[in-house]
């Protein structure tokens, strides 16, 4: 494909959901190839997002979707939002700056090795030819790749703050300047190889904290994209037409097919369906609509065909009302000072302060103002936060791909650091400690001959309750001609006699309740097949497997452990009982979440919150660290800082022990780097520091500081 | 001593050609995606994929 070629095709990008392996990659790449009007389809298996060129005239945004769709992969155009799209930009421009660096660093330093190995017998004409050649590299060197420092120096100053660049600022452009200056006159000593071996150790904190903060967004960014929904909107002549969910305005009628999510709020107008309203309340259980009930978009409508009148879309549905909820949830949330803001914010005034006692003090010792800037530019140099700017950027790197590999994966560079202080554990319930699915609590009682009709019979049925009670039936085909009465059951004739599957009114079984079954807090499912055949099946959720486990080791490791759910108070408690736990509450909403949350925050508590569903979303905000089951919902899981994959809570145990022991060892390497301060410093101060003593004390400590970071690694 | 004169600008213009070409693969997102870069060496464009791959858990 040549360039001329793409030139009058439009680029496309989808986020793409559902490739698990490279094959998956070929296999769409090969299928959008065979298209006409599709050029150089390109999928990232890093983001997931694929990159098509299209000629719109023969191949629309639709038609890939669709295309995609019948290979089993679900589609979304994506647009990166412009902050996003800054974003990758600096970083990129960060990568480069640390190559020039390095390049530089490399160069600079052969020559100065040169000098240092020949001080004595070196002719003055070669030093001086040496420090020119340094001088040409570093400067133009230092002008690309000191850019993100000067930059947010400047910034920091025109605001009238001290960050720590503009130490780090400071020294290099003095130590250029400086070092020029020793050349013209012939000088025995320049920093060019300080200046751009600063920069170097400088850049590589600088870009692993950046890229350990945006890695895991632009995952969020694709879930974002993919809750964007498309919903079928009744024209004026009845036809039917696909539009994205934020074009629709109130009074549009809309058509909604079973088993699709529901993209906005509205009033049934026509049919009646089950609805799974989880995603918005957090109950478990379908609710029962129809005609002139009202619907909300983020649900998700499991049986029935249904006609909505919209009564608000896009911004202004519910769904959006809870991300409003979530946003500002997100500033209020106490603003966690990193532990790296708070060194600089102590040590670049304490340097500055440094450099200039040290300037005056030689000053006025007498030296000539030469030699004085000499002295104050190596105090500058010597401090200059190499291992700091590592210490913990490398630790948060170690770390957090040591929790990848648990399965955890790490939303915020600094959780790391919030994790480690937290000290209270909040869970939600449904989905979070229990499975997120119903099991059949009574299995055991029930005939095998009544258990196969009934799953049979249940493999008819959209009811949430009924596939679970499908997932039993050894003979996958269903019965014939069954019929569905909405928000009833299901029942099929044969012989003259009716087999019901259903409520128990739907089945007549109204006098068949035993004390069992009135007593305990489950949701039921009747069967009648017309000859005597009866069954209450009783069914419950299911606590993980390692729930209880977790619990312990949590009360172990300190933490102070409560529960909050939406659910049932009687189902909560039952759960709270048998794990253990003392403080639960029950039927709270998403706002009721974030008021506890704040509560207990307000008691002067750190609070870590566990929870999946959209309902808990807010809390999770609020709360000073969150985690989320990778079963959550996409919302609920781009608002945690920490995301467990697969269905175990275990993990949550190594994220914790990680996050302590990489906050030790932040702490430990700032130790270290004040403890090397210390040491040089006053070589600094009293002159004795020479261009050879500067690079050997910063590349001493920056390899130390990164040695002592790589013990976060988990020992398996 | 003179074989300095030849010797320093071939490092230099040695390195500078590395530095460029880095820089050049960054601008044309050679280094987008890793992960994928690596598969696509190791699956040959020839076999025929199976065409009825789909995605699985």
């Amino acid at each position: 494909m040549n360039s001329s070629d793409k030139q009058d095709r439009t680029k496309l990008d989808f986020a793409v959901e559902g490739v698990t392996c490279p094959a998956c990659m070929v296999t769409i790449e090969n299928a959008l190839l065979e298209q006409d009007g599709i050029s150089s389809p390109r999928y990232n298996l890093s983001t997931h997002r694929l990159a098509v060129y299209t000629d719109p005239a023969l191949f629309s945004i639709k038609d890939i979707i669709a295309k995609l769709d019948s290979l089993g992969y679900k589609a979304r155009p994506f647009e990166l939002d412009s902050a996003r799209l800054e974003q990758e930009k600096q970083q990129k421009s960060l990568l480069i700056a640390l190559a020039v660096a390095g390049f530089a660093a490399m160069n600079v330093i052969l020559l100065s090795v040169s000098i240092w190995s020949g001080a004595e017998s070196m002719a003055t004409e070669t030093r001086t030819l040496f420090h020119w050649l340094s001088a040409i590299i570093a400067i133009p060197a230092v002008f690309v790749a000191g850019q993100p420092f000067f930059s947010s120096a400047f910034k920091a100053l025109r605001h009238g703050h001290v960050n720590m660049d503009v130490p780090i600022s400071l020294a290099i452009s003095l130590a250029l300047i400086m070092s020029v200056v020793q050349t013209a006159s012939g000088g025995e000593d320049a920093y060019f190889d300080s200046a751009v071996m600063l920069l170097f150790f400088l850049l590589i904190g600088r870009y692993l904290d950046f890229s350990s903060r945006t890695r895991t967004g632009k995952l969020g960014q694709n879930l974002l994209a993919l809750q964007k929904t498309v919903v079928s909107l009744y024209d004026k002549d009845g036809k039917l037409n696909e539009v994205p969910a934020n074009l629709i305005e109130p009074g549009d009628k809309i058509h909604i097919p079973a088993g699709s999510s529901i993209g906005v709020d509205g009033i049934i107008l026509e049919g009646t369906s089950q609805v799974d309203s989880s995603l918005i309340t957090g109950e478990s259980l379908p609710q029962s609509l129809a005609v002139g009930d009202q619907v909300y978009a983020g649900t998700l409508n499991l049986s029935g065909t249904l006609k909505v009148e919209a009564s608000s879309a896009g911004a202004s549905t519910l769904l959006s009302e809870i991300s409003d909820l979530l946003d500002k949830a997100s500033e209020k949330r106490g603003h966690y000072v990193r532990l790296a803001d708070r060194a600089a914010s102590l040590y670049a005034p304490a340097v500055h302060l440094l450099a200039f006692l040290t300037l005056f003090g030689w000053l006025l010792a007498g030296v000539g103002w030469q030699t004085a800037m000499l002295y104050g530019i190596a105090v500058l140099i010597i401090t200059c936060p190499c291992a700091l700017g590592l210490a913990v950027p490398v630790v948060q790197v170690v770390a957090t791909g040591s929790l990848f590999r648990n399965g955890i994966l790490v939303n915020q560079g600094d959780a790391l650091e919030r994790m480690a202080i937290a000290e209270h554990i909040v869970f939600d319930k449904t989905g979070t400690l229990t499975e997120p699915e119903s099991s059949i609590h009574n299995i055991a009682d029930i005939p095998g001959t009544v258990l196969e009709q009934a799953s049979r019979l249940a493999l008819s049925s959209n009811h949430v309750l009924a596939k679970v009670l499908a997932k039993h039936a050894k003979s996958k085909s269903p019965f014939p001609n069954v019929e569905e009465v909405s928000g009833q059951g299901v029942h099929y004739s044969r012989d003259g006699l009716t087999a019901r599957l259903g409520s128990r009114h739907f089945c007549g079984m109204e006098d068949e309740k035993t004390d069992a079954e009135t007593e305990e807090n489950y949701s039921e499912l009747c069967f009648n097949d017309g000859k005597g055949h009866k069954a209450t099946f009783l069914f419950s959720q299911k606590l993980k497997s390692d729930a209880t486990g977790l619990i312990n080791v949590m009360k172990e490791l300190g933490f102070t452990v409560s529960i909050l759910s939406g659910d049932l108070p009687k189902t909560v408690a039952q759960t709270a009982h048998f794990l253990g736990i003392t403080q639960y509450k029950g039927a709270i909403n998403p706002q009721q979440k974030v008021i506890e949350v704040e509560k207990l925050q307000q008691d002067g508590h750190s609070i870590i919150m566990v929870g999946d569903g959209l309902n808990d979303a807010a809390a999770l905000q609020s709360a000073n660290v969150s985690v989320a089951p990778s079963s959550a919902v996409d919302l609920t899981q781009s608002a945690a800082d920490f995301v467990i994959l697969g269905n175990k809570l275990q993990p949550l145990v190594t994220a914790v022990k990680v996050s302590r022991q990489a906050r030790k060892l932040m702490i430990q390497n700032f130790i270290f780097a004040i403890t090397y301060n210390i040491v040089a410093v006053p070589l600094a101060i009293f002159g004795f520091v020479t261009p050879l003593i500067a690079a050997l004390l910063m590349s001493a400590s920056s390899v130390i500081v990164t040695l002592n970071a790589l013990r976060a690694q988990t020992r398996n | 001593m003179n074989v300095l004169i030849i010797l320093l600008p071939i490092a230099l213009f040695l390195g500078t050609l590395g530095l460029v070409g880095f820089i050049w693969s960054m601008k044309t997102g050679q280094f987008d995606d890793l992960e994928g870069a690596g598969w696509r060496a190791i699956m040959n464009d020839d076999d025929k994929m199976d065409p009825n791959h789909r995605p699985h858990s």
